[in-house]
C-alpha cells in the first residue's frame, strides 16, 4: 500500500466524480455521497503515508521540478485536506437533504453535485500543490467553481453577490500572477522548495511579494477587503456558505501562509505588525456588525470576517506556538462554521426565513439544530473545551512569550464581542414570535449533520497533541525563520 | 533601455490602466474588459520577461505559463458574461448595486 501514489488519487477521485454527476445527473446525490466517502477514505491513505514515511513529493508525468509539475504532501498540506475531507463529507450528506428535487427545483439539484466536486477537486490540488504557478491555476479553479455556487441560490441578491464575487476573485488572481512572473523572471523556477534557497531581498520580490500578499488578502477577504464577502455568503444556498466560509477562504489564507514562511522568511516586522494590526480591526468590526445583523446567516457571515482576523494575529507573533494557534483557529473555525450555517440553513428551511427576531421558539421545535449552533457558538467564542479554545489559548500564550501582550486583549474583546452575538440569537430563539409562521419539517440528516459538525468542532480541543504532532511532519515552522 | 524591458513596463502599464477601469466603471461588461486588460497585460510581462538575455533563444516557459493563463481567462471571461446576463435579467441593469444587499 505505500507505494500507491495517494496525492494524485486524491486529486483524479472527485474529478472523476464530478463528470460522473455530470453525465448522470438522476443518479448524483449517489455518486456525490460515494465520491465524498471515497476521497475521505484517500485522504487518509495519504495521512498513512505521511505519517509513516515523511513529506511525500510526486513528479506528475515523471517530469520533475523546474520543468514538470510537483504534488507535495507534508504535515500542513495533509491537516488542511483532511479539513476538507471531513467537512466536506459533512456538507455532502447535509446537501444529499438540503437540494432536495422537490423543493429546490431539478436543475439547482442537477448542478449542485458535478460543481461542488470540481471545488473539491480545486481544493485538493491546491493544497498538495508544490510551485507557486499551479497554486495560481487552481486558485482560478476553486474561484470559479465557488462563484458558480453561489449564483445557484437564483434571484437577484445570489447573482449580483457572485457577480461581485467573481471580479474581486479575478482581480486577486492577477495580482497573484504578475507576482508569480516577477519571481519567475529574478529567480528562473516557480518551485516553492528552489525558490526558498534561491530568493534573496532585491526591488522585484519585494514588489512580487507586495503584490501576492495584497491579491492573496483580497481572497481571504482581511479587513477592510471583506466587502465582497457578507453579499456572496449570505445569499448562497446553506451548504454553499458553509463550505465558502469553512473552506474556500482558508485556501488563499494557506497560500499566504506558505508564502511568508517559505519564500518571503526576510519580510520586515513592520509588514507582519501591519497585518496583525488589519486582523485586530477585522475582529472588531466583524464582531461589530455580527452583532448589528437582522438575518441570521448575515450575521454568521460577519462573524466569518472576525475570525479570519484571529488568523492574522499568527504573523506579528511570529512563533511556532502562535502560528498551531492560527492553524487551530482555521481548523476549529471551519468545523463550528459549517454547523452554523448548516443550523441556519435549517431554520430557513423550516421557517422559510432567517429573521433572527422572529425565530419563534426554534429551540422547542428544532432541538438538535438549536443545540448544534449553541455548541458551534461556544467553539467560536473559545470557551473550554472547544477547539476555539484551545486556539486562542496558543495564541495567548504566543502573544505573551513575545512580549506583545496587548494582541491578547484582542482575542478576549473578540470572544466577548461573538459571545454577544451568539447569546442574542439564542434568546430570540427561546422567545414566541409576534408572527408565528408555518413551519415545515426539516429532514433529520440535515439536523443531525449540523450537530455532528458541532460536536467536532468541540471535541477538536481533546485532539489538540494529535493534531499539532502532524503539523511537525516536514514542517515549514520548524526552520529558524520561524521560531 | 532593451526591447523586452519596454515591453514589460507596457505590460505593467496595461495592468495598471485595466485596474483603474475596473474601478471607475459600474457596467459589469467595461468591468469585465477591464479585467481581461489587466490579464493581457501580465501575460505582456511574462512573455517579455522571457527574453533575458538578447540575442539567446527566449526562456519558453513563460510562454507556456500564458497559454494556461489565456485558457484560464477565456473560461473566467466566459463565465462572467454569463453572470452578467443572468444580473441584467434579475435586476433589469447591467450594473452592481452600489450598496451590498442587507
Amino acid at each position: 500500500m505505500s507505494d500507491i501514489h495517494w496525492p494524485v488519487i486524491v486529486i483524479l477521485l472527485p474529478l472523476a466524480g464530478g463528470v460522473a454527476c455530470f453525465l448522470w445527473p438522476r443518479r448524483s446525490v449517489l455518486l456525490g455521497l460515494l465520491t465524498a466517502l471515497g476521497v475521505v477514505a484517500c485522504v487518509a491513505g495519504l495521512g498513512w503515508q505521511v505519517v509513516e514515511q515523511g513529506a511525500q513529493r510526486y513528479a506528475v508525468g515523471g517530469w520533475g521540478a523546474p520543468l514538470g509539475i510537483d504534488l507535495y504532501a507534508d504535515g500542513l498540506s495533509l491537516l488542511m485536506l483532511t479539513v476538507t475531507a471531513v467537512v466536506g463529507l459533512g456538507i455532502s450528506v447535509y446537501s444529499s437533504g438540503y437540494f432536495e428535487r422537490a423543493r429546490y427545483g431539478q436543475d439547482r439539484a442537477r448542478h449542485f453535485w458535478p460543481v461542488w466536486m470540481f471545488l473539491w477537486t480545486a481544493l485538493n490540488a491546491l493544497f498538495l500543490s508544490a510551485d507557486i504557478f499551479n497554486l495560481y491555476v487552481t486558485l482560478e479553479l476553486l474561484g470559479l467553481a465557488a462563484v458558480v455556487l453561489v449564483a445557484l441560490a437564483g434571484g437577484a441578491d445570489a447573482v449580483s453577490g457572485a457577480m461581485r464575487y467573481l471580479l474581486v476573485s479575478l482581480l486577486g488572481s492577477l495580482f497573484y500572477l504578475l507576482g508569480v512572473a516577477l519571481l519567475y523572471h529574478s529567480f528562473g523556477s516557480v518551485d516553492i522548495a528552489i525558490l526558498a534557497e534561491r530568493v534573496e531581498p532585491s526591488p522585484a520580490v519585494w514588489a512580487a511579494m507586495g503584490l501576492m500578499i495584497a491579491g492573496l488578502l483580497l481572497k481571504t477577504a482581511l479587513f477592510p477587503l471583506h466587502f465582497w464577502l457578507p453579499s456572496a455568503h449570505a445569499s448562497a444556498p446553506a451548504p454553499v456558505s458553509a463550505l465558502l466560509s469553512a473552506l474556500v477562504v482558508k485556501a488563499s489564507f494557506y497560500i499566504l501562509l506558505r508564502l511568508w514562511l517559505e519564500i518571503f522568511p526576510f519580510a520586515n516586522a513592520a509588514l507582519a505588525q501591519l497585518l496583525g494590526l488589519l486582523g485586530a480591526a477585522a475582529v472588531f468590526w466583524g464582531g461589530f456588525q455580527a452583532l448589528r445583523q437582522t438575518r441570521l446567516k448575515m450575521l454568521i457571515a460577519y462573524s466569518t470576517v472576525a475570525q479570519l482576523g484571529y488568523l492574522f494575529l499568527a504573523f506579528p507573533l511570529a512563533s511556532i506556538t502562535g502560528w498551531t494557534g492560527a492553524l487551530y483557529m482555521l481548523l476549529s473555525h471551519a468545523a463550528a462554521k459549517t454547523a452554523m450555517f448548516m443550523a441556519a440553513g435549517n431554520t430557513l428551511y423550516f421557517g422559510g426565513h432567517d429573521r433572527i427576531a422572529d425565530l419563534d421558539r426554534a429551540v422547542q421545535r428544532m432541538p438538535l439544530t438549536m443545540t448544534a449552533f449553541a455548541l458551534a457558538g461556544i467553539s467560536i467564542m473559545g470557551l473550554p473545551p472547544s477547539g476555539g479554545f484551545i486556539a486562542k489559548w496558543l495564541l495567548l500564550e504566543a502573544a505573551i512569550r513575545s512580549g506583545q501582550w496587548w494582541w491578547g486583549g484582542v482575542l478576549i474583546l473578540g470572544g466577548l464581542l461573538s459571545a454577544a452575538w451568539v447569546f442574542k440569537v439564542v434568546g430570540y430563539a427561546f422567545t414566541r414570535s409576534e408572527a408565528p409562521h408555518e413551519a415545515r419539517a426539516v429532514p433529520a440528516t440535515m439536523e443531525w449533520t449540523a450537530l455532528l459538525m458541532a460536536v467536532l468542532a468541540i471535541l477538536l480541543g481533546l485532539f489538540a497533541p494529535w493534531l499539532l504532532a502532524l503539523l511537525e511532519i516536514g514542517s515549514p515552522f520548524n526552520r529558524e525563520n520561524a521560531g | 533601455m532593451s526591447p523586452a524591458f519596454l515591453y514589460a513596463l507596457v505590460g505593467v502599464g496595461l495592468f495598471t490602466l485595466g485596474l483603474y477601469a475596473l474601478i471607475v466603471h459600474a457596467h459589469l461588461l467595461r468591468k469585465i474588459l477591464a479585467i481581461n486588460v489587466m490579464a493581457s497585460g501580465v501575460f505582456l510581462v511574462l512573455v517579455a520577461l522571457a527574453a533575458r538575455t538578447q540575442g539567446a533563444a527566449p526562456d519558453p516557459v513563460p510562454h507556456a505559463m500564458v497559454i494556461t493563463g489565456i485558457v484560464v481567462a477565456v473560461s473566467a471571461t466566459a463565465l462572467a458574461l454569463a453572470l452578467m446576463l443572468r444580473v441584467r435579467a434579475e435586476t433589469g441593469r447591467a450594473e452592481l448595486a452600489e450598496e451590498p444587499l442587507e
